[in-house]
């Protein structure tokens, strides 16, 4: 009787260990994963053409949904700053806090969210059903090293395209806030564009670029490793697709945090 | 007296899963220039035991020798060696689907050898041409052939680059009868033609006689009897004699 209480009480404690101990290991294998991923990178064969169509399948294709994401989030933004403002007297600061805003935080995390819904889970299904199905057992076999041939492509994909797409949210959104400012709140269309360029400074475009660099690396590292490390057939290559995506996007707005801190020091 | 040399060689390997051991010292050699199979029931370790040879698996202990060196020695270049000179027929063909036929079965010369994708294509129609598949099938992408053809596909897969062994992994699983003596006549005829060894493992006991030169048994972690093919019957061993047996299926009706 004593001990099963005693069992009782420490059922809690173990909860808690068993989860430090799962999520450690889960820690080590993604760190692992990732030094091999990235020792991949820098190492021969270079497989150009991998490169070229994940470069297509995860930058070119997501650019209709980040440029939609992106000029609604511009105008809403606009539409927020100008009643925000209004409270003070403070309207004519629509076009400085929307290109802030655009740059240093909405572009970069929208951008890699909306990678992580089409990206992460899609990868994490391509490289699951490989898997499942002996293609990456086929591939060792054939003297190919699947780390240089899967995971290496998707991840400079991930890092080279998503600060492009993010160059092109940072325009389009401040274009939204542009339209919706010009349109419906009376602002002059020159001068609005003249505030604009006069406020952003370099740094707040480059810092919401590195951002972006990173959260890529991110997305298509989730992608790979829960698709490289599913098991279970079909169910697991679906658990696998999700996992990859909740995962990104709880990374991205960690990874955010702490980058943003970095960024605004000093 | 002519002496044969093994090519390859499973020496005291000890594999377990939690709590099941699956191969518990297991001791097999195969010379080169033999048709091997290994045979056995469920779970008894045929698959660990080519995947351990293939490098997808480690052992607990023991070691897989090619050509007298550990594959697990040289810092993985004695797995390389063994990849170059071999060839992998999986049980479910394991063909890559986003590419095509001939894509497949270049993918060692295109990717590993660095050849050029024309001179790749022309060494792939030619694989195709040897596992009697005609060209028109190249430009076809996997999932628009038939399971036999998938077979016939990862063959021509497993022989483009000229390998000295062949692994076949469950060569007629899932196929019809005709199917799969068609792909059990083609593995030998490749295997004479191109001079190699073959190992391969299968429960099918049409599939091992039609292919094999000598047979393994395996049966809880061991090699239990291992012989010309031609003595299998002769064989005194009862778990030998219960897979015969059970292989055998329902005897013809009468009338």
């Amino acid at each position: 009787m004593a001990a099963a209480a005693r069992l009782t009480l420490l059922a809690p404690v173990a909860a808690v260990g068993r989860l430090t101990l799962g999520l450690t290991r889960l820690t080590g294998a993604l760190t692992l994963f990732a030094l091999r991923g990235l020792l991949a990178c820098l190492s021969l064969p270079f497989y150009g053409r991998q490169l070229l169509q994940q470069g297509v399948a995860i930058g070119f294709m997501s650019l209709p949904v980040i440029g939609l994401t992106a000029i609604f989030t511009g105008a809403a933004l606009a539409l927020n700053i100008y009643t925000g403002g209004g409270r003070f007297n403070a309207e004519q600061i629509v076009p400085q806090i929307v290109a802030l805003g655009i740059t240093r935080e909405l572009a970069p995390v929208l951008a890699a969210l909306m990678l992580a819904g089409r990206v992460a889970a899609t990868i994490a299904a391509e490289i699951g059903a490989m898997r499942a199905t002996e293609q990456i057992d086929a591939m060792r076999t054939l003297s190919t090293d699947p780390f240089r041939y899967l995971v290496a492509p998707r991840l400079l994909a991930g890092v080279v395209t998503l600060p492009i797409l993010t160059g092109v949210a940072d325009i389009i959104g401040i274009a939204g806030g542009w339209l919706v400012s010009t349109l419906t709140l009376d602002f002059n269309p020159a001068v609005y564009a003249r505030a604009t360029v006069d406020f952003v400074e370099v740094w707040d475009v480059q810092s919401g670029l590195i951002k972006a660099a990173v959260f890529g690396f991110i997305v298509t590292l989730m992608g790979c490793y829960h698709g490289y490390t599913a098991i279970g057939g079909a169910r697991g290559v679906g658990r696998a697709a999700t996992r990859a995506m909740v995962w990104s996007g709880v990374l991205i707005f960690a990874t955010d945090y702490v980058l943003t801190t970095l960024f605004t020091r000093g | 007296m002519t002496v044969t040399t093994p090519i390859l060689e499973w020496r005291g390997i000890r594999k377990r899963f939690g709590g099941k051991t699956v191969l518990n010292g297991l001791d097999l050699e195969v010379d080169a220039g033999r048709s091997l199979v290994i045979m056995g029931g469920s779970g008894q370790g045929k698959s660990v035991t080519l995947k351990l040879a293939l490098g997808l698996m480690r052992a607990d202990a023991g070691d897989v020798l090619f050509e007298g060196k550990a594959l697990s020695g040289g810092l993985g270049r004695h797995q390389q060696k063994l990849y170059r000179a071999s060839g992998v027929l999986f049980q479910g063909a394991a063909l890559f689907d986003s590419l095509t036929v001939w894509e497949n079965v270049a993918f060692r010369l295109i990717n590993a050898d660095g050849r050029s994708r024309r001179a790749a294509r022309v060494a792939a129609l030619e694989a195709l041409d040897q596992v009697r598949l005609e060209s028109s099938v190249a430009d076809l992408h996997p999932s628009e052939l038939s399971g036999g053809m998938q077979k016939r596909v990862g063959l021509a897969r497993a022989i483009v680059g000229r390998p000295r062994i062949l692994f076949f992994d469950e060569p007629t699983t899932g196929l019809d009868p005709m199917t799969a003596e068609a792909i059990n006549l083609l593995i030998v005829d490749l295997v004479k033609r191109l001079g190699c060894t073959a190992v391969s493992i299968t429960h099918d006991m049409v599939s091992a006689r039609t292919i094999a030169d000598d047979i393994a048994m395996l049966d809880q972690g061991k090699v239990v009897w291992k012989g010309p093919v031609k003595d299998l019957d002769q064989a005194r061993e009862g778990v030998v004699q219960r897979f015969i047996s059970s292989s055998a299926g329902p005897p013809p009706a009468a009338g």
